[in-house]
Formats: structure tokens, C-alpha cells, sequence
């Protein structure tokens, strides 16, 4: 095949990949920047050009503070815990114990769940006085509490629930990380001594640093992605005290009809995640070793 | 007082016995060979002198001390695995202070015991490279350190040289046997290759399916065989082992005898005796192998130097009868012969 002829070759074939990521995803996100830049249209007023007049305004939203905050407080409460119970299972469930099919299963679960099903489920949990957390608080004669109703225990909920969910996901992640370790460094480990946290702190961990940087990577991409649970919960509320920025980004389009706001948000979140991402490769990359 | 001695050992896994109550001793300073074929509990064996695998009979002691029931940090054994078991994201010189440091052993120790073990197996050039971008040999070679400023009496090593080439094979044979000089370790070493334990061992302890066929000095498995097995096991090419009653064979037959042994090398071409067809000619420089056949029968002849046979040649060979081995109905040798 002469040269020409192989380069067309090669695009023909990289074409219908391309094609479907230039579609839903590049020319998306180069409309929603184009979009950002423009004012809201309505009947009578129609859309134009207003520069970065939508950043402005975002700047001085207090509700998009308050919601980035959230954020920020959803994502430090749910990744280390999260990550740090796959681990706490995995090494559990990687053990020769009774019953250690039916544990991996039971932890695997919650990933199995659509996300609605589990808000339903923890809504239960959590619906002051006949919710099973008050009735078991009763029992030790404890006074119920709305849950999801009180600003100040709302996000905290979110966060519990939100780990239940995740955890069972990572550990599956860390189990097979943990079943490529040969059985041999554990026992030359333990000839000469080391205890189980020794060889977990200077063996076990280091050795699981690729798996950490995926699962948090994922981990940091969910907590700005998962939403499906606010609508069943919480609705953001009560006084955006729950609101995330991904919901706060669907009531900005769908609710108040603001599709350029929405617009401007979804940048923002965009940039923070590709800031995020790209940290953690720069950062983490450099001390993690690759077999 | 550093021996390791083992008294009716058994494993038992569900319903199979994988090692089946065995007996030996190791002395101190000395190298022990546990020899025999794949799946015969050699590793089973070690792995419950190491204290890695529980036994379910038996004792063993380590310097006269029971230790069956000891934490395996606590036995004074350090061990070489097949794999070398190095922690790939650790260089070669965490890898080899491993255990140092988790024995807490002082900055100014560890760094004069890291030279010493670099040192005696030459791996100075290469304290910083990590396990990946070392050759097979240098692997082993930081497994070898290990034991080394482990500074424990007993060592233990499972097929630690099975993963390399035969000539690398062959050196890292006599730095094993200088370690274990050096340092007066008492060793123990598994292996199936009876080459390994003809040239390393003070002592081999033949195996076979969990129990011991025979234990003795190289010499001794070799010159006389307890069976059968251990007459086939040792040496390559294999004794020759004839059955009489399906053979006229030339020589009288000691009483009871049932199978005739000979070594290859005892047997010789000569003009007249017994009659047999070439059937292969192995030639390998130092020495020829001739593959021989008489009826049903098989049997080898190693000649010194080049030989003219060709495939297809007819022969007779003869052997000295006091080079026979013979043995009874069921395989075991029969005495005074
Ligand atoms: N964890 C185990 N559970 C059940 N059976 C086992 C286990 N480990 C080993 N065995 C059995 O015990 C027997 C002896 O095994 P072992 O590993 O000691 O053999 P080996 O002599 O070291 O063989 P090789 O030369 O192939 O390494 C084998 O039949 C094996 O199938
Ligand atoms: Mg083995």
C-alpha cells in the first residue's frame, strides 16, 4: 500500500470513533463555553454577547458559594472514608475465612443498586421517628430526629449514605489488586517478624498505590457527579444546605429555565475537575510504583 | 547448637497426605538436600520446618529446642523462596534491610551487615536498582543477601535456582555451597534435580510421595540404591533395571533376586555376551549415550569419547558382576550384593 493511501486508510478507520466523541463530547463542551458567554434569551429579548458579565454574576451568587462549599465538604467526607473502608473490606474479605464469598457479595451490593433505590432505601433510614436510625435510637431511649430536615445534620447524612454506596465499588477494585500480591512477600515478611500492619504500611499499601490513584480519581470525579440521590432526598435542601453544584447546575436549566448560567457553571465544574485530575496524575504519579 | 531435626512429620490436607511422618536430621554446618520428584512434599516439608505451615503430627527442633508450635520469626530461620519473594517497589537495598529494620537493628549495624552481604554475593553496583531491572541471576542473588544479614543459624531454600539458565545454574550452585561454608549455616535445600544434590549435598534425603526413601551422603544413594526408585532417581542416565525372568541373561543371580541394576557406565561393548540391537546414539562430546535394545527391553550404556554404533548395529555387551545391584519382587535392594 503506498503512503497516502495508508493514512486514508487510517482515518477511515479512526472516523466513526471520532465522529461519536466529537459529537457528544467536544462539540458539547465547546457550545456550553460559547453558550456561557452569552446573556439568557427570552421572547421578547433576544440572546447576545455579554462577555464574562454570567462569571460575574456567578462570582457574586451566594447560593453558588454556599453550593461549592458543599461540595467541597461532600467530597473531604466521603473520598478518605470511602477509600479507606474498600481497603479496611478488601483485606478482609482477601482472607481465608467462613463465609468470605457470601462477605464479598454483601459488600458488593450497594454497587449493584441504582443510586434511586438506595436514596429510597436510606430515605427510610432516615425519616424521622418511624425511620429505623430513630428506632434504634429509641431503644437506647434516645429523642428522634429529622435527619434530612435539619441544615446542620443534611449533608452529613448524605455523605454516611453516600459511602455505604461506594465502598463495596472500591473494595472490588482493591480485592483484585490485592490477589496479584504473590502469598510469598507476606510470608518472607513474616520470617523475619514483620506484623500485619508493618507489612500493610511498607508493603501491602505501596504496592496498592495504582489501584488508590484510580479509585480516587473515580472517587473525585463521583463526588462532583453524583446527584441522582438529591432528587429523592433532599432536593438540595432544606435552604441549599444539601445543594451540590452539579444539581444546583440542572435546577439553573431546568427549574429557572437559565440555560446560560447552567452553562457558566458547567465550566466551572469542568475546569475543577480537569484541575483535579490532572493534580493528581502530576502528584501522585511521581511516588507510585507501576509493576 | 544449630541442627534441625525432624520426628515423624506429617501434613495431612482433608483427605490427602502430603507428607506422610518423616524422620531426619540436618546437622549443624552442613547441607541438606531434601531430593525427590514434583509433588512429593519437599516444599510441604520446609514450609513446616519454617513454621510457615502448621504440622499435623510430629516435632520439629531447631537446636535441640521443640519449636512446632513457635512463631516462624522465632525459629532463627531465614529462608530462600523459588520466586525470591523481593518487594518489587522496594531497590535492592531496602530489599535487603527489610528484616533488619523490622527487627530494629541499629543505622551503624545494618549499614556494615549491608556491606558485608553486598559484598559476598557482588551486588555493590546495584543497591539502587529495584527488582525489575535486575537479571534472573541478581535476583537471586538478593535473595542470597537476605539470608546473609539475616544472620540466623538455619536457612532454608525451596528450588531457589529452578528460574535460571544451566549455566547460571552451575555457578550460582558453588556461591550457595561457599555461602553456606562461609557462614556455617546449616541448610536445608529442595530441590527435584539430582544433579543439584549429587554436587552440593553433605546429606541427601531421597522422598517419594510423603515418605522418605532413603537418606544418606551422596555417595551412599548413588553406590547403593535402598530401591528400586532411588536407583532410577539418581543419575542420568538412569540405572538400568531388568527384570531376569523375562531375560536370559548372562552371570548367575544372587538369591531372590528379581530386578538386575547396573549403571550405564558399567556396561560395555565387547565381542561376545549379552546380545542386543543399537536403537539410538546419543552423542555429547565428553561422552556417548547408546540406547540399546534386547527383546521388550531397554537398556543404556555410557561410553567415554566418541563411538562408531550406529542405529540399527547389532552389539554385545557385558558387565562386571560385581557391579550389579539387585533387588527383590517388590523393589527393595537385597543386601550383600
Ligand atoms: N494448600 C494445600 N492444600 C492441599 N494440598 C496441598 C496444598 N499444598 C500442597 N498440597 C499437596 O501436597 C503435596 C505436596 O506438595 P508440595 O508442594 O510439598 O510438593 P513439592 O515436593 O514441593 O513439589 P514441587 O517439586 O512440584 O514443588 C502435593 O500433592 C500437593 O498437591
Ligand atoms: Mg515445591
Amino acid at each position: 500500500m503506498s503512503g497516502s493511501l495508508r493514512h486514508v486508510y487510517g482515518w477511515l478507520l479512526l472516523t466513526p470513533a471520532a465522529i461519536l466523541l466529537i459529537a457528544f463530547t467536544h462539540y458539547p463542551t465547546v457550545a456550553t463555553l460559547v453558550e456561557s458567554l452569552f446573556s439568557r434569551g427570552s421572547a421578547i429579548r433576544p440572546s447576545k454577547f455579554i462577555g464574562a458579565a454570567n462569571y460575574e454574576a456567578m462570582l457574586d451568587d451566594p447560593v453558588f458559594w454556599e453550593v461549592l462549599g458543599n461540595n467541597l465538604w461532600f467530597a473531604l467526607g466521603t473520598i478518605p472514608t470511602s477509600v479507606a473502608l474498600a481497603i479496611a473490606m478488601a483485606l478482609l474479605v482477601n482472607r481465608a475465612l467462613p463465609g468470605r464469598g457470601f462477605l464479598r457479595l454483601a459488600y458488593f451490593t450497594p454497587t449493584i443498586l441504582p443510586m434511586i433505590a438506595v436514596a429510597n432505601i436510606w430515605l427510610f433510614f432516615y425519616s424521622p421517628d418511624i425511620g429505623l436510625l430513630d428506632n434504634i435510637l429509641g431503644v437506647f431511649g434516645l429523642p428522634g430526629h429529622n435527619w434530612l430536615g435539619d441544615p446542620d445534620t443534611v449533608l452529613g447524612a448524605i455523605i454516611v449514605m453516600t459511602v455505604w454506596k461506594e465502598a463495596g465499588f472500591f473494595m472490588i477494585f482493591y480485592l483484585a489488586a490485592l490477589q496479584t500480591l504473590p502469598p510469598e512477600l507476606e510470608e518472607a515478611a513474616k520470617l523475619e517478624g514483620a506484623s500485619r500492619w508493618y507489612y500493610f504500611r511498607r508493603v501491602v499499601f505501596p504496592l496498592l498505590m495504582p489501584t488508590t490513584l484510580f479509585v480516587l480519581v473515580n472517587a473525585v470525579l463521583n463526588s462532583f457527579k453524583l446527584v441522582d440521590h438529591l432528587f429523592v432526598l433532599t432536593k438540595g435542601g432544606p435552604d441549599n444546605a444539601s445543594n451540590l453544584l452539579l444539581y444546583y447546575i440542572y435546577e439553573n436549566a431546568f427549574s429557572y429555565f437559565d440555560a446560560n448560567y447552567a452553562a457558566t457553571l458547567t465550566v466551572v465544574l469542568l475546569v475543577l475537575l480537569a484541575i483535579m485530575a490532572l493534580a493528581q496524575f502530576f502528584f501522585l504519579d511521581r511516588r507510585i510504583h507501576y509493576r | 547448637m544449630s541442627g534441625v531435626e525432624v520426628r515423624d512429620l506429617a501434613k495431612q490436607w482433608g483427605g490427602t497426605r502430603a507428607v506422610n511422618g518423616v524422620s531426619f536430621t540436618a546437622h549443624e554446618n552442613t547441607l541438606t538436600v531434601l531430593l525427590g520428584p514434583s509433588g512429593c512434599g519437599k516444599s510441604t516439608i520446609l514450609r513446616m520446618i519454617a513454621g510457615l505451615e502448621n504440622a499435623s503430627e510430629g516435632v520439629v527442633l531447631i537446636g535441640d529446642k521443640d519449636v512446632t508450635r513457635l512463631d516462624p520469626s522465632r525459629r532463627g530461620v531465614s529462608m530462600v523462596f523459588q520466586s525470591y519473594a523481593l518487594f518489587p517497589h522496594l531497590d535492592v537495598r531496602e530489599n535487603i534491610l527489610f528484616g533488619l529494620k523490622v527487627r530494629r537493628v541499629g543505622a551503624a549495624e545494618q549499614r556494615e551487615r549491608l556491606d558485608r552481604a553486598a559484598r559476598m554475593v557482588g551486588l555493590e553496583e546495584l543497591l539502587d536498582r529495584k527488582p525489575a531491572q535486575l537479571s534472573g541471576g541478581q535476583r537471586q542473588r538478593v535473595a542470597l543477601a537476605r539470608t546473609v544479614v539475616a544472620n540466623q543459624p538455619v536457612c532454608l531454600m525451596d528450588e531457589p535456582l529452578s528460574n535460571l539458565d544451566a549455566k547460571l545454574r552451575a555457578e550460582m550452585r558453588d556461591e550457595v555451597r561457599r555461602l553456606q561454608q562461609n557462614l556455617h549455616l546449616t541448610l536445608i535445600y529442595v530441590t527435584h534435580d539430582q544433579t543439584e544434590a549429587m554436587s552440593m549435598a553433605d546429606q541427601v534425603v531421597l522422598l517419594r510421595e510423603g515418605n522418605i526413601v532413603q537418606t544418606g551422603t551422596p555417595a551412599e544413594l548413588y553406590e547403593r540404591p535402598a530401591n528400586e526408585f532411588a536407583a532410577r532417581f539418581l543419575g542420568t542416565p538412569p540405572m538400568n533395571v531388568l527384570d531376569v525372568d523375562r531375560l536370559d541373561l548372562p552371570g548367575e543371580r544372587a538369591n531372590g533376586g528379581h530386578f538386575l541394576g547396573i549403571r550405564p557406565e558399567k556396561v560395555v561393548p565387547t565381542d561376545t555376551g549379552f546380545p542386543v540391537e543399537v536403537s539410538a546414539v546419543d552423542y555429547m562430546g565428553a561422552e556417548t549415550v547408546l540406547r540399546l535394545s534386547h527383546g521388550g527391553a531397554t537398556l543404556m550404556a555410557r561410553l567415554n569419547g566418541r563411538s562408531e554404533a550406529a542405529p540399527g548395529d547389532r552389539l554385545h555387551v557385558r558387565w562386571d558382576p560385581a557391579d550389579v545391584h539387585w533387588f527383590d519382587r517388590e523393589g527393595v535392594r537385597l543386601e550383600g550384593t
